[in-house]
């Protein structure tokens, strides 16, 4: 069965044809390609990806503009029924403005933007974004952000280490992240929200292909369900 | 009518660009700094009927980020 997925575009959004491609690249299906303004979606996604990029500019905060759109109450409502739904970068602040995805991304402690390959540890293996890679396995994904400095509350980062919620953390302090937390799922396990982008290693020529692993999850799980 | 929203971070919610500020300060010679907190002031222009109700909406659903910040309204 083609594996359907979507990739949504905001003004600003950079990241989007780099997540088309590897989308395309691991399933063997190519992307639709959805704007900003669209209210609905396609019918019968298996996929949403929400992309990096600057959207809007940064203006206000980052993704609070676009965490509005109406293409993101589409999204939101799709996340609710258990679509998965991966955001990276700016799709990540994007899913925490929008409330997908607990916390907030703040500006870096050490105020550089930071662009480089950065050691991760994988902290749950058992998400369907991340069942191919082993539990507590070290890999290595490109970040390039000048926001990915992750906050929530003690209370509710305590929860989300309690409930497994934790899927990625640094294993440098690269941003000011509290509990080095690269990468957080939502409650039912079908949202993720990550700073480091997959979808630019996903093969060896491109300086990876750890982010191939994580698409090629998604993918095998649905397949399997 | 004019409107200000003043937005703050939260107390005990670190602020990279206020601590950059306060290093920048101090590297200009000015002492007695103990604390810089950086915010952000949004001015709307509203018609008159616009409630007190609606401009707090506007705030916890857009112009403030209630996971990390405060606001505080103020009518002209």
């Amino acid at each position: 069965m083609a594996f359907r997925s979507a990739v949504i575009t905001f003004p600003g959004s950079n990241c989007d044809r780099d997540m088309a491609v590897a989308l395309e690249h691991v399933s063997g299906t190519p992307a639709l390609r959805v704007w900003h303004g669209d209210s609905a979606l396609p019918e019968g996604l298996d996929f949403i990806a929400v992309p990096g990029g600057f959207s809007y500019g940064d203006y206000l905060r980052c993704g609070a503009i676009a965490s509005r759109s109406p293409v993101m109450r589409a999204v939101i409502e799709q996340a609710e029924r258990g679509v998965p739904v991966l955001g990276v970068c700016n799709g990540f602040q994007v899913l925490t403005e929008s409330g997908l995805l607990p916390g907030a991304l703040m500006r870096n402690a050490q105020l550089n933007f930071t662009c480089r390959d950065v050691p991760l540890r994988v902290e749950n293996s058992q998400s369907l974004f991340t069942s191919g890679f082993e539990a507590g396995q070290e890999i290595s994904l490109p970040v390039a952000h000048h926001d990915g400095n992750y906050f929530a509350d003690e209370e509710t980062l305590d929860r989300l280490e309690g409930e497994g919620r934790v899927a990625f953390r640094y294993l440098e302090a690269i941003n000011g992240s509290q509990r080095g937390i690269a990468g957080v799922l939502n409650q039912a396990g079908n949202v993720l929200g990550m700073m480091p982008h997959p979808e630019r290693a996903i093969e060896d020529v491109l300086g990876g292909s750890d982010g191939y692993t994580l698409f090629e999850s998604a993918v095998k799980s649905l397949a399997e369900a | 009518m004019k409107v200000q929203i003043h937005v703050s971070l939260k107390p005990g919610v670190l602020d990279p660009q206020g601590r950059a500020i306060h290093h920048a300060l101090d590297g200009l010679g000015f002492s007695g700094i103990n604390d810089v907190r950086a915010g952000r002031l949004i001015e709307l222009d509203v018609d008159e009927n616009v409630t007190d109700e609606a401009l707090d909406e506007m705030c916890r659903k857009l112009l403030a980020n209630m996971v990390i910040e405060n606001y505080r309204i103020e009518r002209a």
